[in-house]
């Protein structure tokens, strides 16, 4: 497996979808490359970073605002 | 996996019942939706506009549209997934009109490799939870995702950020599932690529 190959198979080895053999190929393969494996572990964190953090505020005053907004145009509408 | 599992096809959606409710012009059973799925559509129309007023109206108009044309929804897919989709498109379209000189579609963006070829080989070490306070890191996630084209911010948002399943996403898209995963690849290593400028080791300098 070459460095353009571990790439293809990234966004199935990040979501679980990857065939054993394949797998053992890119684990292979970045135990080999430093760039690679370097690219394997910051998108793993780029990824985990984003699910971990809110980062748009959703205040309990805006909550409330928004639903009473939502619950009035749904009432009026139909 | 454990042992004991009940069979999958027994188990029904609660919001299937709610939905049905509300069909038969329920409000509490529709406020109950509005309840649980709020937060989650103002966060997607905010991703994907970047704007917080923008994303105000398009959660109140997304949940008005869902109310309106409840009679339309089979229950073929989530209610949550059908939720999310008209969201994308009110967000979309709000895109659209904000740049009126440049077309705003899940299909821009997607031709060209550029961008997405790893350039950026350093470790992120101490991990960047460690150099940044909450603040600080809230708004270097901002602004990072805040680059990206809309195209791939609405695709790693779905996935990534509301752990929608590639299907989902599929679904809520309007796109193939092979798509999916090449603009979420595209999304993921850009995103990588413009955090690393934050989040790159340093060799004893000072912070950029």
């Amino acid at each position: 497996m070459n460095c353009t190959d571990f790439l293809a198979q990234l966004t199935d080895y990040f979501d679980g979808q990857i065939d054993r053999d394949l797998l053992a190929q890119v684990q292979a393969h970045v135990r080999e490359c430093h760039h690679c494996e370097v690219v394997l572990d910051t998108t793993r964190q780029t990824i985990s970073i984003y699910r971990e953090h809110e980062i748009y505020e959703f205040p309990a005053e805006l909550r409330e605002r928004l639903h009473a907004a939502i619950m009035k145009k749904c009432r009026g509408g139909r | 996996m454990p042992a004991i599992q009940s069979p999958v096809t027994d188990e029904v959606h609660p919001d299937v019942a709610l939905v049905e409710r509300a069909k038969r012009g329920d409000t509490a059973a529709f406020e109950q939706l509005v309840r649980q799925y709020e937060r989650q559509i103002f966060r997607v129309a905010q991703h994907i506009t970047q704007n917080r007023e923008d994303a105000e109206d398009i959660t109140q108009d997304a949940f008005l549209k869902a109310y309106e044309k409840l009679d339309q929804f089979q229950g073929n897919s989530k209610f949550s997934t059908w939720l999310v989709r008209i969201a994308v498109n009110e967000s979309l379209m709000r895109l659209r009109k904000r740049k009126t000189s440049k077309t705003v579609s899940m299909d821009q963006d997607v031709q060209t490799e550029d961008g997405s070829i790893p350039r950026d080989f350093a470790e992120w070490r101490p991990n960047p939870e460690q150099i940044y306070g909450q603040g600080e890191l809230g708004d270097i996630l901002r602004k990072a995702i805040q680059g990206l084209p809309p195209g791939f911010r609405t695709v790693f948002t779905l996935r990534d950020v509301e752990n929608l399943s590639t299907e989902e996403t599929a679904e809520a898209l309007g796109l193939s599932v092979p798509a999916v995963k090449s603009r979420l690849l595209r999304a993921r290593l850009q995103l990588r690529e413009r955090l690393s400028r934050h989040f790159r080791q340093k060799n004893g300098g000072p912070k950029p």
